[in-house]
């Protein structure tokens, strides 16, 4: 009976892909994969948009939305029927077909994205065997649509966005990449797969996730950090900015398109917070092994949700980080701290089991934490601001 | 040679000429990340899947929003150039062109007698590879990395120079 609950998406795939003719059968199991995936993910973008405007307003001491429904909750079906209902408003000078190309290749690269998280157990879409790599190919390949959604609108503050956009994200790319890479080392494989099984283990009675070592807690605080800044979400939001540059990128967006682009963030946010859960919070696999009876893709979406709702918390907490602010943060602490997170963890690969591995690494890396960053804010000289450019 | 490939040739070439042939610089340039995309599907039809998916996280991702940056940070592409996308000397080019052609067909003609005919591909797994990195081929590795460090301080020098003229 447990295992049913757990593998039902499994079963129910089996069963309506045994009505057709054998030929058909692996190919109609992808494209009913698919169409699960297309149906789940902007459901729970309803939701997440619902609890960020919620979450928001009582964080900022106002209620959020309270009109559509009790307590607000169709207002994501307001908002789906006014932007359908919107004219769609393209500039004179804009370039058209790029224009209308870059919310559609942001959505469908965001989307390709959850082809290889691993939802449950036996769960994944497709299994590839470097489908680690595989996301990070597709979350690069945002930065194009971006820049293509700045560049047609022909407007100089869409292009100044889209410029800060493409050189956050660029730049937030190394530390994600390597804070990856430490568990890459750990498990040995570069497929999703395998690394939640590996964290599928219970000592005592907890697991054995990623983020209960002392590389994986560094890992994952400087993933969370890098994932903030690849979806362009508070603290390091300059590049759409409301107080700065309108909607930055895509300010010459209105109606669906809007729409697409909305839904495109959003997904990047769900997409960075499913792999962070895969990579250093332990996927599917449940907090306690007594907990076992609970269907593992309830544990999956759980994660999920209380990420989104942390990047919620944060967006309504932190101010926002300028421009040099943030690259200074990339390039010069977050990069060598991903550096020193390889040496960690290499250090307790070979240090052996033991208490004494505990020690060195945590106290190595609270070490470095410190003296980095207070010289790092010992030479801030706060007098007036001098710019270096490259011509 | 099965149906796929000549698909995506087809777009791999399509997105080739539109970079050449098309009148604005940015198209081209976007046109040029279609045509890296074709290669990585290229190379995962091959069973290579490391170098597919790098291909699109470093060619995809990186390099075309540098060519992207580049062109806008020089020149602009607003008005383009009204005498046509060809140059003077396009015969000299064409006979370079061709030239290069046949050296790179007579060397990859060379070598196909020399593999025995085998319906499997062979296949590098990423760890295989990981292990040839670290193990047969950590040299060239290590010049590289020297190499990629001197571009990057070599570019920031460059970028810092002008401000420090003025200076003076």
């Amino acid at each position: 009976m447990i295992e049913k609950a757990d593998q039902i998406f499994i079963l129910l795939r089996n069963w309506i892909v045994g009505f057709l003719p054998a030929g058909w059968q692996t190919a109609a199991g992808v494209v009913l994969g698919v169409i699960g995936i297309i149906a789940v993910f902007p459901a729970l973008f309803a939701i997440s948009v619902l609890l960020e405007r919620k979450g928001l307003g009582r964080m900022q001491n106002r209620l959020g939305p309270n009109r559509v429904g009790p307590f607000g909750i169709l207002q994501p079906i307001a908002d789906a029927i006014k932007s359908l209902t919107k004219e769609d408003v393209v500039p004179l000078n804009a370039d058209r077909i790029v224009h209308f190309l870059a919310p559609v290749y942001l959505v469908v690269v965001a989307f390709m994205g959850f082809a290889v998280l691993p939802i449950g157990r036996n769960m994944v879409l497709v299994d590839i065997d470097a489908s680690l790599l595989f996301y990070f190919a597709m979350g690069a390949s945002t930065e194009v649509s971006i820049f293509m959604a700045g560049w047609s609108s022909r407007n100089k503050y869409s292009l100044l966005g889209a410029m800060r956009a493409v050189a956050q994200m660029i730049s937030y790319e190394v530390p994600l990449l390597m804070s990856s890479v430490v568990i890459v080392m750990a498990t040995g494989s570069l497929s999703l797969v395998k690394i939640v099984e590996t964290q599928n283990q219970y000592t005592w009675g907890l697991p054995h996730w990623n983020i209960f070592t002392p590389w994986g807690l560094a890992g994952f605080v400087m993933y969370a950090i890098a994932g903030t800044a690849e979806t362009n979400r508070s603290p390091f939001d300059l590049p759409e900015g409301e107080s700065e540059l309108v909607a930055g990128y895509f300010t010459e967006y209105s109606g669906f398109k809007f729409a697409l682009f909305f839904l495109g963030e959003y997904l990047g946010m769900l997409s960075i917070s499913g792999l962070g859960t895969t990579l250093f919070l332990g996927g599917w696999s449940a907090p306690l092994a007594a907990l076992n009876w609970v269907p593992s893709w309830i544990w999956f979406f759980s994660k999920v949700m209380l990420s989104i709702v942390v990047f919620i918390w944060v967006r309504g907490t932190l101010p926002r980080l300028r421009q040099d602010q943030l690259m200074n943060f990339a390039w010069k602490f977050v990069i060598p701290m991903t550096l020193l997170n390889l040496f960690v963890a290499a250090l307790w690969r070979f240090m052996g089991e033991g208490w004494l591995r505990w020690v060195v690494c945590s106290s190595l890396l609270i070490l470095v934490y410190v003296v980095a960053g207070r010289t790092g804010m010992r030479r801030k000289n706060f007098g007036p601001r001098s710019y270096r450019y490259a011509e | 040679m099965g149906f796929p490939f000549w698909i995506v040739a087809a777009l791999t070439i399509a997105g080739g000429m539109a970079a050449i042939l098309l009148r604005n610089l940015v198209h081209c340039a976007l046109a040029l990340t279609i045509a890296f995309a074709g290669l990585a599907l290229l190379f995962l039809q091959l069973d290579a899947q490391f170098a597919g998916f790098v291909q699109i996280l470093v060619y995809v991702g990186a390099v075309a929003i540098l060519v992207v940056f580049a062109i806008l940070l020089t020149r602009g592409a607003e008005t383009p150039k009204t005498e046509g996308v060809f140059s003077k000397t396009w015969a000299a080019g064409l006979v370079i062109a061709a030239a290069v052609f046949a050296v790179l067909a007579w060397a990859v003609l060379q070598s196909l007698p020399g593999l025995p005919h085998e319906t499997g591909t062979a296949t590098a797994s990423v760890q295989q590879i990981g292990a040839a990195l670290m193990g047969r081929y950590v040299l060239p590795l290590e010049i590289v990395a020297s190499l990629l460090t001197a571009a990057l301080i070599g570019a920031v020098i460059v970028a810092l120079h002008e401000k420090k003229e003025e200076a003076k």
